[in-house]
Order: C-alpha cells, then structure tokens, then sequence
C-alpha cells in the first residue's frame, strides 16, 4: 500500500461536537422521543460515538438510552481472504433488541460492507422493529446498497484516500483528517 | 446503561500459528489471545440463535482413535457454533480396522478437502506427526500422557473468570500425575502465566525430577490443600497403568481422595477443579464435586468457548501449501 500522510483536517473538536448534538436532535425528532429506541455501536469508535450520543439525548430529553456493543468480525465477508484471522473482541448487547428501534452507530461510512456484517450480527440477536444508522462521516464509495439515516458530515474523498476519526476516549483528540498517498498529495487526479 | 468499558485494544499480538498440539511450544502472549478469543465468544452460547458464521464453508473432521464423549462433543458443538461442517471419524467405524496406516487415513480426508483435523491418540506425538504431513490444520485433543492443550487452556480460563487473574495463584494439581496429559498441558500453561504449581501424589505416580517443569512436589495432601487457590483433582484411570500403582481404589481414597473433612483447613475461595469424568468416592466424594467449591460444569461450559477459539485462530492461520517443507 502507498503510504499516506495527512493532509487536511476536515473537523475539529468543536465540529464532531455540534455534529453529534445535531444527530441526537434529529434521532429523537424522527422516533418522536426515546421510547423503545437504543444505540448499537460497532467497536470501536462507533461505541464511543454511541455513547456520546446517548448522553446527549439524555441531556436533552433527561431519558436513559440503552447502550450496545457489537464486534462484527465473525460476520466480515472477508473471513477467509485475510490471514491471520483478525481479533475478535466480544458484543455487549445487555438488552434484548426484539421490538426496538435500533440506532446503529458507526465512524465512518465507506463501501458498506461493515453495516451490512452488522446487520447481519443484529438479525441474529433477534428482531428488532426497525434499524436506523447514524455516521459521523459519509465519505461515499459505496459497494453495496446501504444509506446512512444520519450523517454528521459528507465528505467527498478520493477511492485510495484514508479518513481518520480519532475520539478522545481513545486517541486524546478529537478530530477528524484525510490522509492521501503522494499522487493526490501533489495534484495528479 | 452506557457503563460498558471501551479500552484500547488490549491484544495486539496475532494467531500465525498452522496447528495447536501442546502448551509447551507456546508463548504467554499466545495463550492470552486464546484466553481473550475464547472470552469473546462466550456470549455466542448465551444467544437464541447460537451461531455465527464465521467458519461458514470449513470442514472439520474429529479423528478419536480413542474414545472421548465430552472433548469430541464440544469440539462438535464449537464446530457447529461457529457454521463449520464436522465429521467424527471412530476407529470401529474407519479403514483402520482394515489395517489402513493413520497417514494413509489422513491423507485420504484431507483428499476430500478437510480445513482442521482435531485428534485424539493414545500414543504421545500422533497429532504433531499427522501435523507434519498434512497441509491442513491440526488441534490436539489430547495424545497419550503428553499434552492436553484445549483442556488446560479451559483451566486456565475458569481460573481467569473465577479468580480474575492466574499470576501468584499457588495451584495444586493432586493424582496421577506421571500418566496425565492434562497435568502437563496445565503445568506449562500455568507456568507461563505465572502461577505457582504444585503436584501432589503417591512417589509411584509422581515422575522423577519433575521438579525441572518448575513445579513443587509434596506427597502429603494436607500440605497440597492448606496452601492452594486452586484444588485441580485428576482422574484415578483405573482402567489404565494405576492399577499396578496403586495397592487398591479404597487405598487411593484413604490417602489421596479429595472428602469434605480434609478441606477444614482449605481457603475459604479455594476452587476445586476436575476434567471429568469424575470417579466419586474415589479421587472426589460427591459432597465435594457437588458442593460449593465445585466448578466443574463451568469448566465445561467454557470449554466449548474456549475450543471455539481455538478453531478460529488455526482456520484463519496462513495456508502452507507445501507442508513438508
């Protein structure tokens, strides 16, 4: 692979803040409240941002939501392409997802493949009644068809470009940059 | 509720290993990513759909040239847990009745496209020379007195869950030690974690320097009891080599079995642990296996977990192609 190096920071601390109130607002505008809805945040920083998110409903709406953690490496369409196996880390769902209206929470939107492991992991812990998605950035390129219900930030990217969503809880910042390798670094499409 | 912990990743290291055939060739660092693979698939047992399909398309075959019904089962039921396809091959049933080399029946499966063989043989070094020969897999599960992997890799994930950690625990492993395959895969697994072991027999069982595997040896129980975190009682296999070892069962039990009147002095979290199956009134009274010290059956329960692991770390290592290189 091309190394890459950064070469733009696309949203800051502030950014993902307003970003991530915005959703909340939306997610309660559209389920009309909190009730019977929960965040499923696939590992790892779409947990962060899950939890983020339940707090600021909370905040806003002084309603608990429900937190869950999905690790969709056993369902990745890649298994067997890629060796050694990737580590598997464990799910956290502590509620039964049968009848909820699940926000499904991820960093970062690209081919889709991860979203539909993920909904493929969801259908096997139950039914819930409907499944919503929520992203902080939807950066196209998309393989398969999968639609984000909730985007913090569109961002139009080149194919071998690299976006990184650091979060504080896990990386001390929060930011997000794009990361290219050097031919788009120096002008060539 | 948003109270889950997300650290950062913990285990960076890798599986990049073709085979699983003992404790000894292994360093902490792998057996820690089995302990934490195993504890990731835990939850999968807890679901109402217990699968995942994650080795969707593997095939699996359970050769036991000797009989087992929990360790083959559970190796089954990882198998199916995790969408594999698993085919239990007996000797009663195969061409080795017929006076077929174990090679040659290797090597006519791994003709039909076999991923993983799991292997049980009742002579030391079977799985590793089967190992040698075959492009595909090879898990041990368990080769004469040699090693045990998949059982003391669930023995140290009980201690792990019950005791939250294995390094400092004073371990006691009390039985046959000399023809134990599950004293040995859990001597080094233990070891390298940092637990200190043990062994605790009549001499007639206990072999010679095997102080040089790091571990303490004590012929009287009550010593092997006060001081121990963890009892691990082994099975009086008296349809094996004990019974000229031995003067009689009634004998065993009077110095050497596990009653509810010599744990007076035990610590009061002491965990007493057995591989089943369990001979009661001999190694073990029942009061004792059934009784609040006992965890047995989760030994068991996380024995699925932890072969679970197991066959999802080797199917993902590197495919060597030219296995005799």
């Amino acid at each position: 692979m091309e190394p890459l190096r950064e070469t733009a920071k696309v949203m800051d601390a502030e950014a993902i803040r307003r970003a991530t109130t915005r959703i909340a607002h939306e997610i309660l505008e559209r389920n009309k409240g909190t009730d019977g809805v929960a965040f499923v945040g696939i590992r790892t920083r779409g947990a962060i941002l899950a939890q983020r998110l339940s707090k600021e409903i909370e905040a806003i709406d002084h309603h608990a939501v429900p937190v869950g953690i999905l690790d969709i490496t056993l369902y990745r369409d890649d298994l067997s392409r890629i060796a050694p196996n990737p580590i598997v880390r464990a799910t956290e769902i502590a509620f039964d997802v049968t009848d909820l209206r699940l926000i499904l929470v991820d960093d970062v939107l690209f081919t889709g493949r991860t979203i539909r492991a993920a909904l493929n992991a969801l259908n096997d812990l139950g039914r819930p009644r409907a499944i919503q998605l929520a992203v902080l950035v939807d950066r196209g390129h998309r393989e398969l068809p999968i639609r984000a219900d909730y985007v913090g930030k569109n961002l139009p990217t080149q194919l071998r470009e690299h976006v990184e969503v650091r979060l504080n809880e896990l990386d001390e910042i929060d930011e997000v940059v794009i990361e290219s390798p050097a031919a788009i670094r120096e002008g060539a499409p | 509720m948003s109270t889950t912990a997300i650290g950062p990743a913990a285990q960076t290291s890798r599986w990049t290993k073709k085979d699983l055939l003992g404790l000894r060739e292994l360093a902490a660092e792998d057996i820690r990513l089995i302990l934490d693979t195993a504890q990731s698939f835990r939850e999968i047992s807890l679901r109402p759909i217990k699968k995942v399909p994650a080795l969707r398309g593997k095939t699996i075959v359970n050769l036991f040239f000797e009989p087992s019904t929990r360790t083959r089962t559970s190796f089954e039921l990882a198998a199916k847990r995790l969408s594999a396809d698993i085919v239990n091959i007996t000797p009663q049933q195969s061409s080795l009745s017929k006076g077929e080399t174990v090679l040659d029946t290797v090597r006519n499966l791994e003709a039909l496209k076999v991923d993983i063989f799991v292997i049980r043989h009742a002579a030391s070094g079977v799985p590793h020379l089967i190992a040698r020969h075959a492009g595909a897999a090879v898990i041990n599960a368990g080769d004469g007195a040699h090693e045990h992997p998949t059982q003391a890799l669930l023995d140290v994930f009980t201690i792990q869950e019950k005791k939250g950690r294995v390094d400092g625990l004073r371990v006691s492993i009390v039985g046959d030690i000399a023809h134990s395959r599950v004293a040995r895969s859990n001597i080094w697994g233990l070891t390298k974690l940092g637990a200190r072991v043990t062994v605790c027999g009549p001499p007639t069982l206990i072999p010679p320097h095997i102080e040089s595997f790091g571990v303490a040896v004590t012929h009287e129980l009550e010593a092997a009891i006060r001081e121990a975190d963890v009892l691990m009682v082994l099975r009086i296999q008296h349809e094996r080599q004990e019974a000229l070892l031995v003067p009689s069962l009634h004998e065993y039990r009077l110095r050497y079995g596990i009653t509810q009147e010599r744990l007076v002095h035990a610590k009061p979290d002491l965990l007493i642990m057995h591989p089943g199956p369990v001979n009661r009134g001999v190694e073990l009274d029942s009061r004792v296996a059934d009784g609040p010290h006992s965890v047995i059956l989760d030994q068991v329960t996380n024995g699925l977990a932890v072969r679970m692991a197991a066959l999802y770390l080797v199917s993902g290592a590197p495919k060597v192609d030219e296995a005799e290189a």
